[in-house]
Parts: C-alpha cells; structure tokens; sequence
C-alpha cells in the first residue's frame, strides 16, 4: 500500500472524524440539553450564581473547571445562535444548536487524538518490519479513536467523555514515558473536570508514592525507606493543590464550598440507575427478586410482607430489597474500598512499573464499577480504554479485553433505544468487534488463542441476547406486561461477563510476575 | 489482516455513511405537488391499490400527480414495498394518503432503501474482489472509495433507487467482465427495465457483445448472438407481460416513459445546452422538432467511442465506454435532470486503473449543490465529498500516479506534437489543486453568500457552468485515453 508509515494516524483521525459528522442528526439525549443549560448558565449569570441556579433540573454538578470550560465554549456558541444562550429557553434545540454542540465535541476530541497518538508510542513494538495492519501501535490506534463506547456516547448520545479520556490517557502515556510530574498535573486538572476520576484516584496516590517518592528499592524490590525523596512530594503536593486551588479558589473565596460539594455529590439517588450498570448489585437485585418469588411460591414469604416499590419500576429512588438485607451507600463505598485494597497494597508492596500501576487502575476503575452506589453503565469505558493499551501487549490481556469489551458495548445498547437509530448502533458494534477479534488475534497469533471455548459460547450467547432483546421481544405479547424485561436480561447478562473480566484482571495482577520493560 | 474482515469493515462503514446521511430530515416538499419523496409513496399507493392495467392509465389514477414514469420493474417494486399496509394501512389509502408524513412512515421509507444494500453494495465487491489488479489491500482500497462515492449516498438519499439500477447495470458489467454473456445481458435488461436512464448505457453493451461476436469464429459467432437476443428479448416480454394483451396499453407506457412533450431542459443542469442558454437563448430557439437534431448530435458525440469498442471489445475499451457514452449523452441529450450525470458513475470502474482522474470528475459529478442545498444536505455534501477526496487521494496514492505513461496519454503527444515538451504530471496536479479549490470556493459561496437580486440565479448558474465545463474535458481526455495504447500488463511497483 503506497501509504507510508507515519501517515496512518491522521488518516485514521480524520476518518473517525467525518465519521462523527454523520450522527449530527440522529438522537440526541438529555444530555443535550443539561449541556446547553450550563452553557446558558455560564454565559449569562454571574460565578456567584453558578452553583445555586436551579431552573432547570439540570443543575450544573460538575467541577468548577468544567464550568469554566463550558464558559469558553459559550464564547463560540454566540455566534452559530445566541439564542442558546439564555437560561429560560428550556429544551431550545434549533439546528444552529444542534451543530454547534455536536461539532464542539468533534473539535473538543483533538485532545483525545493527542493522548491515543502518545499511547501508540508508548507501546513495545516486536522485532521485525510488519504489515501497518499488524502493528500493535495501529492497531491500539484503531481501538482508541474507534472505540465504539465512545461514538455511542459522546456522538449520538451526547456528552464530552473523549475530551475527558483525553486528559486520562495522557496522563497514563506521561507515566508509561516516566514524566510523572505532567500525569500528575494531568490528573489533578481531569479531577477538577470531572470529579468521578476519583474512583482510580488510589492508583495514582499509591502508585506515586510508592515508585515516586521513593527514588531506589532495594535488591529484592521491597521498599527502601531511606530513599524517600520529601521533594518530589512536595512538588507532587504542590501541583496538586495549585490545581484545585484554581479550581475551587474562587468558590472557597465566596464561601461557596458547601453548596459546592452538595451539588457534586448528591447522595439521594437509587442504588441502581434506571438502567442497571452491568455490576454486582444487577446481580444482587436479581437474586433478591428470585428468592422472594421462590419464597412465596414455596410458602415461606408472605406476599403481603414484601415493600411494594419494584425495582424494575425503573424510577431512580430508593428502595428496599425484600429478602436479602437492604444496602446503603455506606456499604457499597465500603465494598468498594475492599475491592480495590488488594490491588493497591500489591503495587505498593511489589511495584511492577507504569504498567503495573496500569493494572491497578483498570481494577481501580472496574471495582468501582463493580461495587458503587448508582454506577451508570458508561463507566465502563473508563476500564476499556486504557485496557486497550495492555491488550496490543499482551495475549492474557487481549482475551480479557475482548470479553469485557465486548461486554460493556453490548450494556451500552439500551441508551439508544429509538429505532431508527437501530441499524447505527448494530453497524457500529459489529465493525468494532471484527475489527477488534481479528486484529487482536492477528498481533497474537504465534501465542495461540485468545479465548478458551467457554468464552466463546457466552459471547455467541450474547448475540441470542441481543437478537431477543433487539428484535424478537418487542414484537412479542411479553412487551406489555414487562416492559422492562430487556433491559433486566441485558445487565444480567453482561454483569456476568464483567464480573469475569474484573477476577481474571485480578488474578493477571496478583500472580504476575515481574514485568519487565523492554527497551523502545 | 485478512480481506473479509477488511471488506466487511468497508461495507459496514458504507452503510453507516448511508444511513447517517438518510437520518437528516426529508425536506417534505409543499403541497399541492410535495417532493420525491411523496412520488414514491404515491406509486406505492397506487401500484397496492389498483390493477396493474391501471398503473400507467388514467381512469382511477391521476397522472398529473407523480404518475408513473418508470418502466414496469420500477412499479413492481414499488407494489412489493407497498406491503407497508400490513403495518399502516393509512400510508397508502388511494387518495386519501397524499401528503401523508410520519416519522415512522420515514422510517420505513429510509428502510426500503435496503434494495440499494442488497443489490448494488455486492455488486461493488465482486466487483472489486474479482476484476481489479493488486494486492489485496489495494483492491479493498478501491472498493472503500468506490462504495463512498458521495453522488449516489447523497442522490439516492432524496431521489430513491438509483442504487437499484445502477446495482443492476453494474451486475451486468461484472458478468461480462468474468465473460458471462447471457447472465450479463439479463442484468442488464432488467437494469432497462427499472429505469430508463440505463439506457445512457445500452450503447457500450451492445457494441462490446456484438464486437465479441464479430471476433469469435461463425459457428461461435451466431450461437452467441442467437443466445444474448433470446435471453434479452425474454427478460423484456417478462417484465412488459401485463401490458402486452393490448398494444395501446405499451404504447401508452412508453408514453409516460419518454415524455417528448417536456421542454429542452429543467432547472439548471451542466449539461452543453443550458450550458450555452446563458450566451444565447437556445431554448426558445430550438423548437420541438428539434429533437431529431438533438439525437444526431448526441450519437455523433458516442460514435467514436462506441466504434473503437466494435473494432477492440476488450473490458477496458468496455469501461472506457461506459464512461464516454454516459457523458455523451448527459452532455447532449434531451431533458436531462441533474442527477442523471450518477450514470456516470462507472468512471469508479476507473478508480484502480486511473485514480486520479476518476476521482476527479467524480468529485466534479458531486458539485451538484444547488440540488443538494434544496433537499437540505448541506453538511453531509461537506462531509462525504470530504471523506472522499480524502481517502481516494490517500489510499490510491492518486496524486503520486500523474506521469504522462500513467494518465496513458500518449496519444496527447501524437496530436499536440507541435507542443514544447512539459511536465505532465506538474501541470495536471495544479489544474487538479485549481479545480478543486474552485469547487469549494464556489460551494461556500453558495451556502454563505445571498445572490444579488438582478442576478437570482447567479449561483446555480455558475456551479452548472463549472460542472459542465469539467465534464466537458473529462468527456474529452477518457475519449482521448480510448484511442490511446491499452494498459501494458507490466506489474505496477507494489509500494508497501
């Protein structure tokens, strides 16, 4: 092919590009119009006023620096209609609109372009000249810009997450080249744009401490305690807070900060999305919901005992579970933290370099997922993305990387749930998951396969999954009664998968041994 | 990695392009006459509800609103899509369901569209697969940018089921290709037989089977041509069936088909008449008579290039063809609509053997943006022509192949020998560079900038002219190319 080789990544950054350009018109969610209010919300009110304006539902719950950065945003928007502008328009959508937000995050993308561009060069390339289509910087190339999460959600769906993934990455690709003072700064600014990232925060914590802070291990790679380095701490300490500061200053100055954080964290939602995240408590409500009809059938329940509000009602609130006890947000955070414990306390007590710290948060990110208080299904992409980065490496890792992408795609489908947005979404999917069985098994073909046959079965049983759900369900007398079947069987389903991916994750982190970094 | 994966990668992204491009909003046209779009429901309306001796008629059936004026295939087709009723009987009540609009209506109507997957997207990648030199990337190459041809996703999205024929036609130059004659020449009547415009096209297959017929020996010679009339004059009495008992019925169908009535030329097409109407006012000059005229100049224009077939029915001299008929006739016929220039469209056949100037009247065939800024498509023009360019120019190096031996301009030389020798390839690219920013600064123009009003038509005028005059020399040099040496079948440098 006459292309050469250092100029397939524009190509495949214009591609994607245009190729967002196509969803300008198609479904857009609420997510529009909650980014259009703070739009409006920027622009035309007063810093003092951000954080308490509530006329709309949509109130603003992101960190200051995203506001800051809709601000900016806002300054473009007067010119394609200026109507958006004003915070009375509620659900104000005219195409100047439409086009305007939608090429905002086609534009806002640049930075995820940037970070892919420095995570394909962080990758070990093998020995030997290759096709460009088995290179496994191309290849992470493609799963990173073509990542079919993030067209799904940034694109049809409407939200910045590539921006955000942006800074993530990058952040990730500064460690992997060892300049741990720019991830760090990274990942103080991407905190301060999205507050979420606080979930793969203990990584980074333990990570820089550990192999940081500590400037030489000794022999056998324990800690050496007298190598601690109080500058490199301070230095971290510093960007940290200089970060914040600018974020949050303002706000601290005008005696803000409570109503602040009650905008950022608001506890009063339900356990589950109204759309249940593929993680343990889909699980859980499931098992609950068995046994309590096992129970009455089998006469050891009353039915009159059990709390009346369903689960399956779909309404974000909460709610009790009938037969197993009731869970609280205390008790997932607490979950939560012993999930993710183990990974921390093994990089810190056997550190295994950037791609260790990797690992841990990838676990980080899927513990969470796992286990947290009204996790939405997009939070898996946190766990995909960087994921993507060890499967060009490593064959293990590829084959985790397939189910659990595969997985997390498919529990992404009930987001778009118009027909005529069907055909996109299936396309889509299906050009994600050839490209990413075939490439990946291609880069590592001489090691055998990369999936056990069992896996196999349950990803072919996903496709029945999906043909029932997609096309047979809503044609069947069943749609009536239990309308919200689809969506039960969906994040069953694929909790299972995802459940599998975060053990085998594990295992691949606490039973690896050393990895040893290859010179580039 | 291995090529069904690549290719089924490139379809699926072709259907993406589609659909992303049918999700805009129909632009639904204003009572009492609405749009195409209202065109095609009707004809399902009335081909579900009456009988099919009343298709082309008038007793029950108004012709003056979108009566039928498709041969029969295209009424058959749509009978079968009218199966909507099972869904919605509202959507085709005979004269009760005219203007009718939904979003589920549109739906289904973007949903019918999958005629054009199923018979033009496979034709594209046998096509490819089979009947183009090189690597197996460099075939998948071609068929990517093929399949992304923006004329047909943005045509077909407002104007319905151009894919069909074109699909079918090219099915018929994929069986004379692998040297199927009969399966060819069925294809190809029943590409006639869906739309009439093929018949841009009749000429190329007629004089390529019947030089291959002349080159075999007598025996061959006879059985082969015995053979392509039966099976040509069979496919036709097929489709004609219902309309034979009676011989006023195909009279009056071929009336509707080819309404002589109509006047020289409609809105602003690039073709050379109305080309030449903005310096002297050739339609109200030439009267209805004309016509005769009209057929004269435009079978002096396809001669030479049909006759260079005759003499050497080779599938290159057959492509070439193609080309040069489709342009003759769009440059110089009767009642030519803009969109009729998407016969062109076998200039794709081109894209592997002369990237550079196929890509480049293919483009010029796009810059139909008037049309498109009327059916509401201005940012899937931007981004389709974009894609295209981009990806022909870097996947088949087009812009790498400009030497004089490439572009198989070599009888250039033996014409313009007086000519001081210069740099072929230099020069080509700039008119390239020129051309293209041409296009563009005209296309922004015309989405930015209001026409002055003693000028109402400046725009369109200037985008036809434009046009015109790039399919003009593109109608020119592919003459030029024909009479020139075939390609040596030396292997091209293979640059991985």
């Amino acid at each position: 092919m006459a292309a050469d080789s250092c100029s397939w990544f524009p190509a495949l950054a214009v591609g994607v590009s245009l190729l967002k350009c196509f969803f300008i018109s198609a479904y857009r969610s609420t997510d529009f119009e909650v980014h259009r209010n703070w739009l409006a919300i920027t622009h035309s009110l007063p810093v003092s006023r951000w954080y308490y304006e509530n006329a709309s539902e949509w109130t603003l719950d992101y960190p200051p620096l995203f506001a800051w950065f809709e601000f900016g945003l806002s300054q473009v928007a007067r010119r394609f209609d200026a109507n958006m502008l004003q915070v009375e328009k509620l659900n104000y959508a005219s195409p100047a609109t439409v086009l305007f937000q939608r090429l905002s995050v086609i534009v806002t993308d640049v930075v995820f372009i940037y970070a892919a561009r420095e995570c394909c060069r962080c990758v070990r390339e093998p020995k030997g000249s290759r096709d460009i289509l088995s290179q496994p910087s191309f290849v992470l190339a493609v799963l990173l810009l073509w990542n079919f999460g993030l067209l799904l959600v940034d694109h049809i769906h409407f939200q910045y997450n590539g921006f955000l993934f942006g800074f993530l990455l990058l952040s990730v690709a500064k460690h992997l080249q060892s300049q741990h003072l720019q991830g760090a700064l990274l990942f103080a600014l991407l905190l301060n744009l999205k507050h979420i990232y606080l979930y793969v925060a203990p990584a980074y914590g333990v990570y820089l401490l550990r192999s940081y802070c500590f400037t030489q291990d000794n022999k056998d790679g324990s800690i050496r305690w007298s190598s601690f380095s109080l500058l490199r701490l301070l230095a971290l300490g510093a960007i940290v807070t200089s970060v914040c500061a600018l974020s949050f200053g303002p706000f601290i100055a005008m005696g803000q900060l409570p109503q602040v954080l009650s905008r950022l964290f608001p506890f009063k939602r339900g356990l589950c999305h109204a759309y249940w995240a593929p993680n343990i408590w889909a699980l859980y409500n499931v098992l609950d919901k068995t046994l309590a009809v096992l129970g009455v059938r089998l006469k050891l329940l009353e039915e009159a005992e059990l709390p009346l509000a369903s689960m399956t009602g779909g309404l974000v609130q909460e709610f009790e579970h009938s037969v197993l006890p009731s869970v609280t947000p205390a008790v997932t955070l607490v979950c939560t933290l012993l999930s993710i414990l183990p990974a921390a306390a093994s990089i810190w007590l056997r550190p295994r370099g950037a791609r260790g710290f990797l690992r841990c948060l990838l676990l980080c990110a899927l513990g969470s997922f796992m286990f947290g208080w009204h996790v939405h299904e997009k939070a898996i992409l946190i766990a995909i993305l960087p994921l993507s980065i060890l499967a060009v490496e490593s064959r293990e890792d590829a084959g985790i990387f397939l189910i659990l992408t595969t997985t997390g795609h498919y529990s992404l489908f009930p987001l778009l749930f118009t027909p005529a947005e069907l055909p996109m979404k299936v396309a889509l999917m299906l050009m994600f998951s050839i490209f990413s069985f075939t490439a990946l098994r291609k880069l590592h073909s001489a090691q055998g396969f990369l999936l056990h046959p069992l896996e196999v079965i349950y990803l072919l049983g996903l496709v029945a999954v999906a043909i029932a759900c997609e096309v047979v369900f809503p044609l069947s007398p069943w749609q009536q009664r239990l309308p919200f079947l689809p969506l039960l069987v969906t994040s069953v389903y694929c909790a299972v998968g995802v459940c599998y991916a975060f053990l085998r994750l594990y295992a691949s982190l606490l039973l690896r041994r050393e990895d040893k970094p290859k010179l580039l | 990695m291995q090529t069904w994966s690549l290719v089924s990668i490139c379809v699926l992204l072709a259907i993406i392009a589609r659909w992303g491009v049918s999700l805009n909003s129909y632009s639904a046209g204003k009572p009492p006459m609405f749009g195409d779009y209202e065109a095609q429901r009707h004809w399902q309306e009335v081909t579900y509800n009456l009988p099919i001796q009343e298709y082309f008629n008038t007793t029950n059936n108004d012709l003056n609103y979108w009566g039928l004026d498709y041969p029969p295939l295209t009424a058959y087709h749509s009978w079968i899509c009218a199966y909507a009723k099972t869904i919605n009987p509202e959507w085709v009540e005979l004269h009760k369901s005219r203007g009718y609009e939904s979003t589920q209506h549109k739906l289904f109507m973007r949903t019918t569209l999958v005629a054009d997957l199923l018979i033009y997207i496979p034709a594209v990648v046998l096509y490819c697969l089979y009947l183009t030199d090189g690597s197996s990337k460099k075939k998948v190459s071609v068929m990517f940018c093929f399949l992304l041809y923006p004329g047909l996703i943005l045509i077909d999205y407002g104007h319905f089921y151009n894919g069909v024929s074109l699909g079918l036609a090219l099915w018929g130059i994929l069986a004379l290709g692998l040297g199927w004659d009969v399966l060819g020449s069925m294809a190809f009547s029943l590409a006639l037989n869906y739309k009439q415009m093929e018949l841009y096209h009749a000429l190329p297959f007629f004089c390529y089977l019947l030089g291959k017929c002349i080159k075999t020996g007598l025996m061959g010679r006879l059985f082969l041509l015995v053979r392509v009339g039966v099976t040509v004059l069979a496919t036709f009495a097929l489709c004609w069936l219902p309309f034979l008992a009676e011989p006023s019925q195909a009279m009056q169908v071929v009336r509707r088909i080819f309404p002589v009535a109509r006047g020289l030329f409609e809105d602003k097409v690039a073709n050379t008449w109305c080309s030449l109407n903005t310096l002297i006012k050739i339609r109200s000059i030439l009267s209805g008579d004309s016509q005769l005229y009209l057929l004269a100049c435009t079978l002096l224009a396809v001669l030479p290039s049909c006759i260079r077939l005759l003499t050497k029915p080779t599938f290159w001299h057959f492509k070439l063809a193609l080309v040069n008929s489709s342009l003759a006739f769009f440059l110089f016929s009767f009642q030519v609509h803009e969109k009729s220039i998407l016969l062109a469209a076998p200039a794709c056949l081109l894209l592997n053997d002369l990237p550079l100037m196929a890509l480049w009247f293919l483009q010029a065939s796009t810059f139909m943006l008037p049309l498109f800024l009327k059916d509401g498509l201005l940012v899937p023009y931007i981004v389709t022509s974009l894609g295209f360019l981009f990806f022909s120019i870097y996947l088949l190096s087009a812009l790498d192949h400009c030497s004089e031996d490439k572009l198989r301009l070599g009888a250039y030389n033996k014409l313009f020998y007086w000519v001081p020798k210069m740099d072929l390839a230099f020069i080509v690219r700039w008119k390239f560079y020129i051309s293209i920013a041409a296009m563009v600064g005209l296309s922004i123009a015309a989405a930015v900038l209001v026409a002055p009003p003693h000028l109402p038509d400046l725009f369109p005028v200037l985008v036809s002219t434009t046009a015109f005059l790039h399919f003009l020399g593109t109608f020119i040099h592919f003459n030029v190319v024909q009479f020139s040496e075939p390609p040596s079948r030396k292997s091209q440098k293979k640059s991985n």
